[in-house]
């Protein structure tokens, strides 16, 4: 089977310090992959390859099996690759319609929006509520609502929505729970896999090992710059992953 | 082979517990917001109602104080009319601080284009229009300049603009001869330059040229600032520089075009101020960076960036107008309109750090 994405003998140096030493990574149809690691493993430089924000100095990246080069995040958004930061990415000043559109307005029609360029916002806001209603996210009441009114998982929700309302191909998380509570992991881990469910892959970045058990299909475990093996949370313990990630346990041939 | 089984069962259960606790807790966090919250949260939805509340609290006060010398038609447009450099500066100054920075060249800009305008026209004899034009093109390249120093050298804009202030300003009297250029001489040559002096009069009122000028610039600035992408990129590249660029806006040319678009504003504050004084003076407007920074901030925009608007820029700039107005109609001395103007900057920053406490 062809992979949706994937990369190939990825480079990368920062100087002396090789952050990916020919780095490979496979993601298939249908799955969500967890990306575990090591700190400084090379894990985030890998996943900022695939999304554009940094470009490897060799290898390749196949998108449907076709090479793709990526000079910027938003180059790799138009192939529809989407990420959802750490750091969300979201505006805390802005309304939550204004989030989701961000840097990809829609115009007003005629006049109005080819000439003087003028938005159309409720155009906008009913795109923006159907999206999050569509991932059960409409607890949320105002869609005018500033975000850094919302609490921190509904910010995730609207970082996510954002990324499932554009993402065509690939929804990148990276440590999607790490700020979050409890009940509101639980809230982002049902909506990881809600999007699954849609048919867009995603690659989950995450330190937090049950949550990557839980919904992953297939794990990569990423060991100092390259991919270790890929191990099935299945037939493995979250103890064995942690041996193979940080190098205390051989990793199983296969 | 067990282990991952055992591990994924004692996860559900160690969750539901916390779980129950998590609830607790934010049942605690939704109890009933006292009224001092509801302000809060009135306040930051609204933040424009700030200097609104101040402006008609302060003009009423100052009615009563004062009586009716203060209230006339004549003196509350007088008061207009003398706030629209200021209002101008500010409405530049907005867009820089929107963005997260700060301009101190304000005013040296628009007195290079000033001196250009006046300088090419009066004493050069060239045609008023192309004098004008040349203006327009050296506030527009100023703030280029400043907008180049700020994104491609990734220096803070308080040291680019502090130096370009003095880089300006020597142009300024380079170009100038630090002498000035009368007003006699312009109303001979180039009357065009004088337009914006102009005025209308209505039932006592009088308003100038200018101070329309500057009402168009702060209702075309709110339209472009609420219903355009370009508009919304200001707010989201000052909130959080890096998420904006992530959300795929190129912050840099963002920051370009709107120091940029400053500099232009600046340039027809330029023609305004002829209008307004008469002349063109090379050592005119030299406390306007501070005068407009000091609108821009009683306006409610926050210094932080991302925060504000632009109508708050008028407000705040017409709150200073009624200020010195009625502490100089009630016979008070200079220095005490300046101390009150200290504590009203002072205090309109303490209220903006308070709303903004609302999100922790």
């Amino acid at each position: 089977m062809q992979p949706v994405l994937q990369a190939k003998a990825i480079n990368k140096r920062y100087g002396k310090v090789v952050a990916l030493d020919n780095a490979d990574l496979e993601l298939y149809k249908d799955e969500v992959l967890g990306v575990i690691g090591d700190n400084g493993a090379g894990k985030s430089t890998l996943i900022k390859a695939l999304c554009g924000a940094v470009q490897p100095d060799s290898g390749e990246i196949l998108l449907d099996g076709n090479k793709v080069t990526f000079g910027s995040p938003i180059e790799a958004r138009k192939t529809g690759i989407e990420t959802v930061y750490q750091n969300l990415a979201l505006s805390p000043a802005l309304t939550i319609a204004d989030n989701m559109f961000l840097g990809r307005e829609i115009h007003k029609k005629g006049f109005m929006g080819k000439f003087l360029r003028f938005l159309d916002q409720s155009g906008m806001q009913e795109l923006a509520r159907t999206k999050l209603s569509e991932l059960g996210l409409l607890t949320i009441q105002n869609i005018n609502q500033q975000v850094e009114t919302l609490s921190g998982g509904q910010r995730q929700g609207v970082a996510v929505a954002r990324a499932a309302a554009f993402g065509t191909k690939v929804i990148i998380m990276d440590e999607p729970t790490a700020a979050l509570g409890v009940k509101e992991s639980r809230r982002v881990l049902e909506l990881i896999v809600e999007v699954k469910s849609r048919g867009i892959p995603i690659i989950l970045i995450s330190h937090n090992m049950p949550h990557v058990f839980e919904v992953s299909d297939r794990i990569h475990i990423h060991r100092l710059g390259k991919r270790l093996c890929v191990i099935n949370p299945k037939d493995n313990s979250m103890s064995d992953a942690v041996a193979y990630m940080t190098g205390a346990k051989e990793p199983p041939t296969s | 082979m067990s282990d991952i089984s055992k591990d994924l069962q004692d996860q559900p259960k160690f969750q539901d517990e916390i779980g129950s606790k998590d609830q607790d807790h934010h049942t605690f966090e939704l109890e009933k917001p006292n009224t001092l919250k509801k302000i809060q949260n009135f306040l930051h939805g609204n933040p424009t109602m700030v200097p609104v509340i101040i402006l008609f609290v302060s003009v009423a006060a100052f009615g009563l104080i004062a009586g009716g010398k203060f209230f006339s038609a004549f003196n509350l447009s007088l008061i207009i009319q003398q706030v629209t450099i200021v209002g101008i500066l500010a409405a530049a100054q907005t867009l820089i601080i929107l963005t997260a920075g700060i301009d101190l060249s304000v005013a040296a800009i628009m007195v290079l284009a000033s001196v250009f305008m006046g300088k090419l026209s009066v004493q050069m004899g060239l045609p008023t229009s192309f004098a004008i034009m040349v203006g327009m093109a050296s506030g527009a390249i100023c703030g280029y300049i400043n907008g180049w120093l700020v994104t491609k050298f990734r220096l803070p804009p308080f040291i680019v603009t502090l130096g370009t202030w003095n880089v300006f300003f020597a142009l300024v009297i380079f170009f100038s001869g630090s002498q000035s250029i009368r007003a006699r001489d312009i109303e001979a040559n180039a009357p065009l330059l004088h337009f914006f002096g102009k005025s209308v009069k209505v039932y006592g009122a009088q308003f100038t040229y200018g101070s329309f000028l500057m009402i168009l610039i702060f209702i075309i600035l709110w339209f472009v600032l609420n219903k355009t992408a370009w508009g919304r990129h200001v707010y989201a590249v000052g909130d959080d520089k890096d998420a904006a660029e992530l959300s795929g806006i190129r912050t840099d040319r963002m920051l370009l075009s709107v120091y940029t678009v400053a500099g232009v504003i600046l340039a027809l504050g330029a023609w305004v101020s002829i209008g307004r004084v008469g002349s063109v003076s090379p050592t005119s407007f030299y406390e306007g960076n501070l005068d407009s920074i000091t609108a821009v901030v009683i306006g409610g925009t926050s210094l932080f960036g991302g925060r504000g608007s632009i109508v708050g820029a008028l407000f705040g700039a017409l709150i200073v107008g009624v200020f010195s107005s009625g502490l100089s109609i009630a016979g008070l001395d200079v220095l005490w309109q300046r101390f009150a103007l200290g504590c009203l900057i002072i205090m309109a920053v303490g209220l903006d750090q308070w709303i903004r406490r609302i999100s922790n």
